[in-house]
């Protein structure tokens, strides 16, 4: 039966992060703030990142979606953690390029648990989904010129 | 001698074929219709035949395509019975149509301190030209609710409809909620407080009869691709002395009348507002396309997707976890039907069904006011046409069931 191919992109470790989503909520104290849209589906995402010594310290999202963009959402802030803006871009790029279909060698390494949505690039239509947060703590942290910002963000913007 | 509906479906070569291994069933016709090989074989025909620059030349080719672009006017007219071939203007579509009253009538005719009357229920091109057009003149705009079924609150229009109304606008048939406006009712009290009546027929003309005069409208827009002509070609009718007291909006080259080097004078409607090359083939083609409806009867074309909604709304509303969005009594509800899955984000359940074959649409149809006052981000859905026949409901049906089955236990 041609579901079965969902499986492919519905892993159990990604149904059980849209689940029970890693921080979710929001913090007490944050640096920097990104909220990000996705217009074609209206779906919204709010990261919120806390920094000490360069790194991120603390994570938070919230905002609604579907099962691919919470399971990414979550997976994101779980990776992030610890690191410095410089790599968390390294990572986003990273992230692009596998769910297009052109991951990296070391892809696996850098991406962590995320890697497992690799399966994503099968299904073109889902790739803003899966996209949507690591671009939104991309902008929050700072872009290549090293500069973060705050506020409201289109997805098509990025 | 008259086809049976199931024989239709031969005519289109797209349905013929399998995505992601499945036969396709294609349930996205309220965002475009399929073509038939007619309308495709006329589009053909003209640009190996009779293709040429309308309204400029003197040879036979020009004399040709001018012929036939000005003789889909009139089919046009019949179609849905305006007065006139000379009231029919020829736009990109329904959004241009629609923007073409908001900022040509509207500008020169809505004052600060008038209102503007929507409804809850509009595409986004049935309400932000109506937003722009509110902030630029210092205008009301204020919006019809909807009954808890999802039908036009006609106690709401007496409202929000008074004195100071200029303007009225209204779909006929909703994107999302599957139901036919009182558009005649509506603008009954319109004209009673002395507002024009502007109606977007984009959902309705491909599925219903339409007839402009009986519904007493002032405007009515309408697009090609979603009644099987090319994408690209819509049609703005306007009463003729409103389209005459009209600016038009593109100036250029086919608008004019005498051009000097200080002053213009323009065309008569409806060539005053058809500025540069217009798209000839897609006026060709939405010719094929009237005819082949007409050939079938728009009211067989009903009849047929009646009988589909007969089964399928109650069989969508019999899974347990479905919620159907606007009315469930079958006899009120056009092909158009918007639901959601449980807690099931509709991506995700579109995703699911296409990897059954079956093509619907999620998200929120333009119509984000709309999934705001309905309390949801998004929803499925799915909507027919005169090629989808039963198989291709039970196979929603039976799709769902196991996307269901599927985000439950994580398995098929
Ligand atoms: C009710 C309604 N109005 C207007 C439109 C806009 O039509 P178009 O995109 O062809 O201009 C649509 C199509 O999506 C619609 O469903």
């Amino acid at each position: 039966m041609a579901l079965s191919k969902l499986d492919n992109l519905y892993r159990q470790v990604v149904l059980d992060h849209a689940m029970h989503p890693h921080h979710h909520g929001s913090l007490k104290r944050a640096d920097h703030q990104m909220e990000i849209r996705n217009p074609t589906c209206g779906d919204v995402l709010n990261v919120e990142v806390a920094l000490k010594d360069g790194k991120v310290s603390e994570i938070a999202f919230s905002g609604s979606g579907c099962t691919i963009s919470q399971a990414s959402a979550s997976m994101m802030t779980d990776e992030v953690i610890g690191k410095t803006p410089a790599q968390i871009s390294q990572m986003v790029e990273t992230f692009s390029e596998m769910v297009i279909g052109n991951p990296p060698a070391d892809y696996e390494k850098l991406l962590g648990d995320a890697a497992i949505l690799e399966g994503v690039a099968k299904f073109p239509a889902r790739i803003k989904c899966a996209t949507l947060a690591w671009k939104a703590v991309y902008q929050a942290v700072g872009n290549e010129n090293g500069e973060a910002s705050a506020g409201i963000m289109r997805h098509e913007q990025l | 001698m008259v086809k049976e509906m199931s024989n239709y479906r031969a005519d289109f070569p797209i349905l013929q074929q399998k995505v992601n291994d499945e036969p396709l069933v294609y349930l996205d016709n309220a965002a475009t219709a399929q073509k038939p090989k007619a309308v495709v074989e006329a589009l053909e025909y003209y640009y190996y035949h009779d293709n040429a620059n309308v309204h400029r030349g003197v040879h036979t080719l020009a004399e040709r395509a001018t012929e036939q672009f000005e003789a889909v006017r009139q089919k046009v007219a019949n179609f849905i019975n305006a007065p006139s071939s000379q009231e029919i203007v020829y736009t990109k579509g329904t959004t241009e149509a629609l923007n073409w009253v908001a900022a040509s009538y509207g500008a020169t005719h809505v004052k600060a301190g008038d209102e503007i009357v929507i409804s809850y229920m509009e595409h986004h091109s049935n309400l932000v030209p109506w937003q722009q057009l509110a902030q630029k003149t210092g205008a009301v705009l204020k919006y019809i609710d909807f009954t808890a079924t999802g039908e036009l609150d006609l106690n709401s229009a007496e409202q929000q409809i008074t004195d100071k109304t200029a303007i009225v606008a209204l779909t006929q048939a909703s994107n999302v909620l599957g139901v036919i406006n009182p558009i005649k009712q509506v603008a009954a009290l319109a004209h009673q407080h002395g507002a024009i009546m502007v109606v977007d027929g984009a959902q309705s003309t491909p599925h219903i009869k339409v007839d402009v005069q009986a519904l007493d409208a002032d405007f009515y827009a309408f697009s090609g691709h979603k009644l099987m002509a090319p994408t690209g070609i819509g049609i703005l009718w306007g009463k003729s002395e409103l389209l005459a007291d009209m600016p038009p909006l593109e100036f250029g080259g086919e608008m004019i009348d005498w051009v000097q080097l200080q002053k213009t004078t323009f065309k008569a409607a409806p060539w005053k507002f058809e500025g540069g090359t217009q798209n000839i083939a897609g006026v060709i083609g939405l010719g094929a396309a009237i005819d082949y409806l007409s050939a079938i009867g728009m009211d067989r074309i009903a009849a047929h997707e009646r009988q589909l909604v007969d089964y399928l709304l109650p069989a969508l509303l019999e899974i347990p976890g479905v919620t159907v969005y606007g009315p469930h009594d079958p006899a009120k509800h056009t092909g158009v039907i918007s639901f959601n899955l449980d807690n099931l984000h509709p991506h995700d359940v579109a995703t699911a069904l296409d990897m059954e074959g079956v093509a619907v649409r999620a998200g929120h149809h333009c119509a984000q006011p709309l999934m705001e006052h309905l309390k949801v981000a998004a929803t499925v859905r799915a909507s027919l046409y005169l090629y989808n026949n039963l198989e291709d409901a039970q196979r929603l049906v039976k799709a769902l069931k196991a996307t269901k089955e599927f985000f439950n236990h994580g398995t098929v």
